[in-house]
């Protein structure tokens, strides 16, 4: 009975989102107040609507009702509950409930908190986020349903969850990730609906940048905790593959960053509306792709769920009616738009604007190395597959401009900047960052190579940049102490998102440069050194969890004679799938990792046994979260969280020229 | 020209340029690194679509399955080889230096990613072997059409 409400509701959540799209642009279009506050009743029904049908699919993973097919195939009465609960995105079925879900709450996000918006521009927002929640269901219903049963033959027991996913990361990896996919249909909304409305003017901006903002931040997050997942699950301390689903989560990553930069322009200068508009379109467009190519089963990738062609065709049909008419509709309405602000050739303006050329050139070498190997095969010539060394030197090339102007590109000023003026604030920061690195490599790196130089001298030029530009700032009027406590969110927040960037970077550059791999063959009693560490292997014992047997091997970790840690990684076999697993140890510091992972027994009853020195790995996803926690800073900002309308104060207060090198520094 | 239009001008090219260049660089990464995919029985007979045959010292990948009993281990390292075979006549031996995939098996479909050193020998640096059950490359699945006895090694 429960899963033919969950069923039921699902198809109610369908109409009405399909009323919500209807009616309030209906009452846009005739003046009709009463279908234009509508627009939020259906968006809070709607939600009631799909919640319910989460929350049952949810409890019945609970009770393990196997009556459901979707449950039985992916969750066994064996499983932990925290397992059993997470296995509702576990695949296909769950995973779009989960999208459609977080769809929903963004929308009744918008609906509640856009009380200092005009009712119509809500209206049509609301509408155009009904109308891809519309064909969601359709999918959802049509092709991927979660509630089909099993009945009347059904299983006693289920077939389990893949091991791969019966993790932390599945609890949390996902859910970030999606938030951060679906988020950007608000920023696609509030796109659709400024062109139809023919209105593109900074409050537009100002509206949208803080929904942009919060999606990006999930997706940041989500993308550092699946790269972080990836390393220490799969058994082979890899953090980042090129695979194809990363590289779908990676491009609306991209897009998603050039567009906050461009929202910044387009708020403060109201120059670049146009090109904002397209990115607002590109990146949730990028998500949708990303869906596309992970459901389809059309790409060769450790994600791909199990395939069907008639999903694959639903969602091809789907994108290319939402970015073919996204497209139509702003080729109609973009020439309306003016700009009105002018700048010079060195400007802010113009900084911002390479900065976002890096990040789409950078976006289209993964949309070229993502979808070529499918051109190849339909167009007849071969499967092929493009290696990372493909996507690691075009990265390597692309990096270093992007990283130069992020250290200084925020000391330029709006409209016209004085280059004179920038020529003690660089040689500065030339000279500092480069004895940084000087020290950094002196204290952490065994021998120099040209990029492990390159990589930590970029980092600490964005780093040194960031810290003088505070400095610079607080002290323009007047003692730092008492300047820095005026600096706005804000700015933090830019602060906060660069500094992370650059960290990101120092802990690419060294893991890439100075890890050390070792695949050895250890029988129990041998040893083996590296780089003041010894890893001796003491003994195998066999150890049981809930749902699977393990051996697990012993391993006592020496630096410099002194023990300082025991390790033990495990061999494991999951009872139901049959399926063996690899559990790595991991030694987890802020300078480096330590890394073991059991291959298999060999014949003469030694170990396969992979021991990795990974230094400073951990920078890689500390990066992202400070870049997320500037994200956050900014979202606390005083003029998008009051309800006041005090735009006019904060703007002139924003638009102050940056107090910069010559006479005012 | 009005400063508007060169400011416009400049924007444009400075896009195209960029543009170009990214796709330029692109295209030049890009050759070096395409692995095209074969099946034992391509490597020695040609591409079943153009008949080219791959030359030694070239990157490419191979998928097939382990044949049954070729299995070689070093006994001092982690070498080891193996033969993989298709639905058609092709046999070729893969050489690698390393700890073999979880899913490894004699009689499973693997893909492995190397050099070829000799007509029908691969000096493989990664292999790859199929993720679960339901999940194969299709490449593989097509190169195994016909074989049977995927199945029955499931339940070991």
């Amino acid at each position: 009975m429960l899963p033919e409400i969950g069923q039921f509701s699902l198809i109610l959540a369908c109409i009405l989102s399909l009323l919500q799209t209807v009616y309030p642009l209906y009452g846009v279009h005739t003046g009709h107040q009463g279908a234009i506050r509508s627009a939020k009743i259906f968006t809070i029904l709607q939600f009631v609507a799909v919640a319910t049908s989460f929350v049952i699919l949810s409890y019945s993973f609970l009770i393990n009702d196997f009556t459901i097919g979707y449950i039985a195939t992916n969750s066994n009465s064996a499983l932990p509950w925290y397992y059993r609960l997470s296995a509702v995105w576990g695949a296909h079925e769950g995973s779009l409930l989960l999208w459609v879900f977080l769809l929903s709450t963004w929308s009744i996000a918008v609906a509640l908190m856009s009380k200092r918006l005009p009712i119509e521009s809500v209206a049509r927002v609301l509408a155009v986020l009904g109308l891809l929640a519309f064909g969601f269901y359709l999918f959802v219903i049509l092709t991927s349903n979660p509630f089909d049963r099993t009945l009347p033959y059904f299983p006693i027991d289920g077939r389990d969850l893949n091991p791969l996913l019966q993790d932390f990361g599945l609890v949390i990896h996902p859910p970030m990730l999606y938030m951060g996919y679906v988020g950007f249909s608000v920023a696609f909304a509030f796109a659709i609906a400024a062109l139809l409305e023919g209105r593109l003017d900074s409050a537009w901006a100002k509206w949208s940048r803080p929904w942009t903002m919060a999606a990006w931040m999930f997706l940041t997050v989500g993308i550092a905790l699946g790269s972080w997942w990836a390393y220490y699950e799969l058994g082979w301390g890899g953090w980042w593959f090129w695979d194809p689903v990363e590289n779908a989560s990676f491009m609306p990553w991209l897009a998603g960053t050039a567009l906050i930069h461009s929202l910044a322009v387009s708020e403060k200068r109201g120059v670049f509306k146009s090109w904002t508009v397209l990115l607002a379109l590109s990146a949730f467009s990028l998500s949708l792709l990303g869906t596309f190519l992970v459901r389809s089963g059309v790409l060769v990738s450790v994600h791909a769920f199990a395939s069907d062609p008639t999903r694959g065709l639903f969602i091809l049909g789907f994108l290319v009616l939402v970015i073919g008419g996204s497209l139509l509709l702003y080729a109609i309405q973009a020439s309306k738009v003016k700009s009105r602000g002018r700048y010079q050739l060195v400007s802010r303006e113009s900084v911002l604007l390479i900065n976002n050329i890096l990040l789409i050139a950078a976006l289209i070498v993964v949309l070229l190395g993502t979808l070529l190997p499918l051109v190849h095969k339909e167009i007849g010539l071969g499967s092929i597959s493009i290696g990372e060394p493909f996507f690691n030197r075009m990265f390597t090339i692309l990096i270093v401009p992007f990283a130069l102007f992020v250290g200084v590109g925020s000391l330029f000023r709006w409209k016209r900047q004085q280059l004179n003026d920038l020529k003690k604030p660089l040689t500065m920061i030339l000279i500092l960052s480069a004895l940084s690195t000087v020290i950094f490599l002196f204290t952490f790196a065994p021998s120099l190579t040209w990029l492990a130089v390159m990589g930590t001298f970029l980092g600490f030029w964005i780093i040194v940049g960031v810290i003088y530009e505070i400095y610079l700032r607080s002290t323009h009027r007047h003692r730092f102490s008492k300047g820095v406590m005026k600096l706005g969110n804000s700015h933090w927040a830019m602060s906060f998102g660069h500094f992370g960037l650059a960290v990101m970077i120092i802990g690419i550059t060294m893991t890439q440069n100075y890890s050390i791999e070792k695949d050895v063959k250890l029988a129990v009693g041998e040893h083996i050194a590296f780089e003041h560490y010894d890893f001796h292997f003491d003994q195998v014992k066999p150890h049981n969890g809930q749902n699977y047997t393990a051996t697990m091997g012993v391993f006592t970790v020496k630096k410099d004679q002194q023990a300082i840690a025991v390790m033990e990684a495990e061999k494991r076999i999951y009872t139901v799938q049959r399926m063996p697993m690899t559990e790595a140890a991991i030694n987890a510091g802020f300078t480096r990792d330590l890394y073991i992972a059991m291959g298999e027994q060999l014949p003469d009853g030694a170990w396969a046994v992979r021991i990795y020195y990974k230094p400073f790995i951990r920078w890689i996803w500390l990066g992202p979260l400070l870049m997320a926690f500037g994200g956050l800073l900014m979202l606390c900002d005083r003029r998008y969280r009051s309800k006041k309308d005090n735009i006019e104060n904060s703007e002139n207060s924003e638009n102050k020229p940056a107090p910069v090198g010559g006479s005012d520094a | 020209m009005n400063p508007r239009r060169k400011k416009r001008l400049l924007i444009t090219s400075s896009l195209i340029v960029g543009l170009s260049v990214a796709i330029g660089l692109t295209l030049f990464a890009l050759q070096q690194n395409i692995d095209l995919f074969y099946t034992p029985d391509e490597i020695i007979n040609g591409k079943n679509e153009t008949g080219i045959k791959p030359e030694v010292g070239q990157r490419l990948r191979v998928g097939g399955m382990v044949l049954n009993g070729s299995v070689q281990r070093d006994p001092e390292s982690l070498k080891v080889s193996f033969d993989l075979i298709d639905n058609k006549a092709g046999q070729v031996t893969v050489y690698f230096d390393g700890i073999l995939p979880d899913l490894f098996r004699e009689g499973q479909g693997i893909v492995a990613q190397g050099v070829l050193k000799s007509r029908n020998a691969i000096d493989a640096f990664e292999v790859l072997a199929k993720h679960d059950e339901e999940y194969m490359p299709p490449e593989v699945a097509d190169a195994l059409k016909g074989m049977d006895h995927l199945k029955t090694q499931q339940s070991n």
